[in-house]
């Protein structure tokens, strides 16, 4: 019994998922109308956006990196997206070619990095303000129109209560998952984000194992912003600007350590729902929706305290798992 | 040639500089099986530069090392680890936000698929056998999901230990193994070291304890300022002529 409760305390995303049960139960009985088919569907259509990319920042965090560009990412996919099929591309090509950015964002991000020993903040804030810039220099300080007979049944086409986009963000989540518990590669993740010493005197490719990490995190953002132009149906270039202290808030709160080596996917998703949800429940509850950062900040900070608290009680606990 | 009298490891006239300044100085170096080899010497003697070559993590600028006779070039860890020589360095050993049974596999993960060397872990067979690891060390053992984080110093380096001996490593290259052990643990490792050979297995023993090299060791090699400057058979030697040596 005892053992069951410390390795229940030893979860990452524990203190979220409690978080995240109260504030149901709170929002319910503010509101009245939280728990509602309606709102769900409110909810659920809004949340992959910020899932996708607490997913790749958690999985980065747990490498023990992390990406401020992200939402410029989640900016320029949509953008090349939009203008190459205003140049008549196939709109499938024009989406791979925009993803397929994203994933070369990520290798330079990766690469200045390592190769010059830097940290990721500072890389990856100075690729903040220079792909933000790109974005909007192609769009030629015009939005491009939304491409016409884009498939928007692929990516955000209602379902009755949930939209195409969840089941990606459901995809996602499974791979993700797969990848940091069951595959060697996953282990090598949380080696290199543990203690990059150790896991390269035991023969691991630290920074290949990065590389491949800043490349899916800029991967998943990219996509969350193409999920988003086609639910706006607009390539605005200021898409996603915050986006990336929102996914690290998410991150951090799903219970990754920013100094690496300790996360899951769960927990992103977890954290993603659960500003989805003060967003929400905020304005349903008919507080003033200007209180919404605040909950966001108060909510960081205590996700964290708790979390080491709870760890904290884990490695007290007399008992081995 | 006689195979009980090729070393395991032979380092001819090796050679190392850092920005101008020797690290190692023609060293000559030798491991035969079936025996543990003491390093000592103060620091930036050269014992981490010769240890760091050996196991991957630098090469040499001069100089040649051969592995059971064979010239090798050790250009990373990994090759190393193929060698059959294992390092345990003294703070890097393990991921202590990992388990131990994660931890023995870093690297060398049992698969029950891959594709291009990614792919799925056979996590049943990772938590049997380092089970069986660790018990083959002598280790009262929590589960193999117990975090490393939780262990104490000796029951790591046990570990450490146990993932060497599991990937049936040839030689064994321990990094100061009792530095902040209690008197207990310090034991506990002493016999662990003491007890390699009868695994056929050969050690390199880093210390600043003479007196933990002289209970293990069967050969001493000193080492001051990048230089070897003595090799003692420990039967013929006293721990005062060592001293006398490190002093000088």
């Amino acid at each position: 019994m005892k053992r069951l409760f410390k390795r229940f305390f030893l979860r990452p995303e524990l203190s979220a998922i409690i978080i995240l049960l109260v504030l149901v139960v709170l929002f319910e009985s503010l509101s009245g109308r939280f728990l509602t088919v309606r709102n769900a569907r409110v909810i659920l259509g809004v949340l992959p956006e910020l899932g996708l990319v607490a997913l790749g920042a958690t999985m980065l965090m747990i490498a023990g990196e992390f990406d401020l560009s992200v939402g410029s990412v989640f900016a320029i996919v949509p953008m090349i997206t939009a203008l190459l099929a205003r140049l008549g591309w196939n709109i499938w090509l024009a989406i791979l070619c925009a993803l397929l950015a994203a994933c070369v964002i990520g290798f330079i991000n990766g690469w200045i990095t390592l190769q010059f020993a830097i940290p990721s903040f500072v890389t990856t804030l100075g690729m903040l303000f220079a792909v933000r810039s790109m974005t909007v220099v192609i769009s030629g300080g015009f939005p491009p129109p939304f491409p016409e007979n884009a498939p928007e049944w692929a990516f955000t086409e209602q379902l009755g209560i949930i939209r195409v986009s969840i089941l990606w963000f459901v995809g996602f989540f499974v791979l993700a998952t797969l990848l940091l518990r069951n595959s060697n590669f996953g282990n090598w993740m949380y080696a290199t984000g543990g203690d990059p010493a150790a896991a390269a005197n035991m023969g691991i490719n630290t920074h290949r194992v990065k590389i491949v990490c800043f490349m899916m995190c800029s991967f998943l953002a990219g996509f969350a912003g193409l999920i988003q132009l086609f639910r706006l149906k607009s390539a605005l270039p200021s898409l996603g600007v915050g986006l990336e202290l929102e996914a690290i808030a998410a991150s951090v709160i799903g219970g990754a350590a920013l100094t690496g080596g300790i996360g899951s996917a769960l927990g992103a998703v977890v954290g993603a729902a659960l500003i989805r949800i003060i967003d929400n429940g905020l304005v349903i509850s008919r507080v003033d929706a200007n209180w919404f950062q605040f909950a966001i900040g108060f909510l960081t900070i205590a996700a964290v305290i708790f979390n080491a608290q709870l760890r904290k009680l884990a490695r007290g606990m007399k008992v081995s798992v | 040639m006689n195979p009980a009298t090729t070393p395991l490891i032979e380092c001819k006239q090796l050679e190392k500089w850092y920005s101008g300044v020797y690290a190692l100085k023609k060293v000559d170096f030798v491991l035969y099986p079936n025996e543990v080899v003491g390093l000592v010497g103060d620091n930036g003697a050269g014992k981490s530069t010769l240890i760091q070559i050996l196991s991957g993590a630098h090469l040499p600028d001069g100089g040649e090392v051969l592995v059971e006779g064979q010239t090798v070039r050790i250009h990373s860890p990994k090759v190393a680890m193929r060698l059959g020589i294992e390092t345990i360095y003294q703070y890097t050993a393990m991921v202590h936000t990992m388990s131990i049974a994660r931890n023995i596999f870093i690297g060398r993960e049992p698969m029950r698929w891959q594709v291009g060397g990614v792919g799925m872990l056979n996590q049943s067979k990772m938590r049997q056998e380092a089970v069986t690891a660790i018990r083959d060390v002598d280790l009262e053992l929590r589960s193999p999901d117990a975090l490393v984080g939780e262990l104490s110093g000796g029951q790591r380096q046990g570990v450490a230990i146990a993932r060497a001996m599991h990937f049936k490593s040839k030689v064994l290259i321990l990094d100061e193994p009792t530095n902040h052990l209690s008197v207990k643990e310090t034991n506990k490792v002493l016999r662990f070291v003491s007890e390699l050979k009868q695994q056929q297995v050969s050690g390199i023993f880093i210390s600043h304890n003479i007196h933990h090299v002289f209970e293990v060791c069967d050969r001493i090699v000193v080492m001051a300022r990048g230089e070897k400057i003595a090799e003692l058979v420990k039967d013929d030697t006293d721990i005062d002529t060592i001293h006398r040596l490190l002093d000088a």
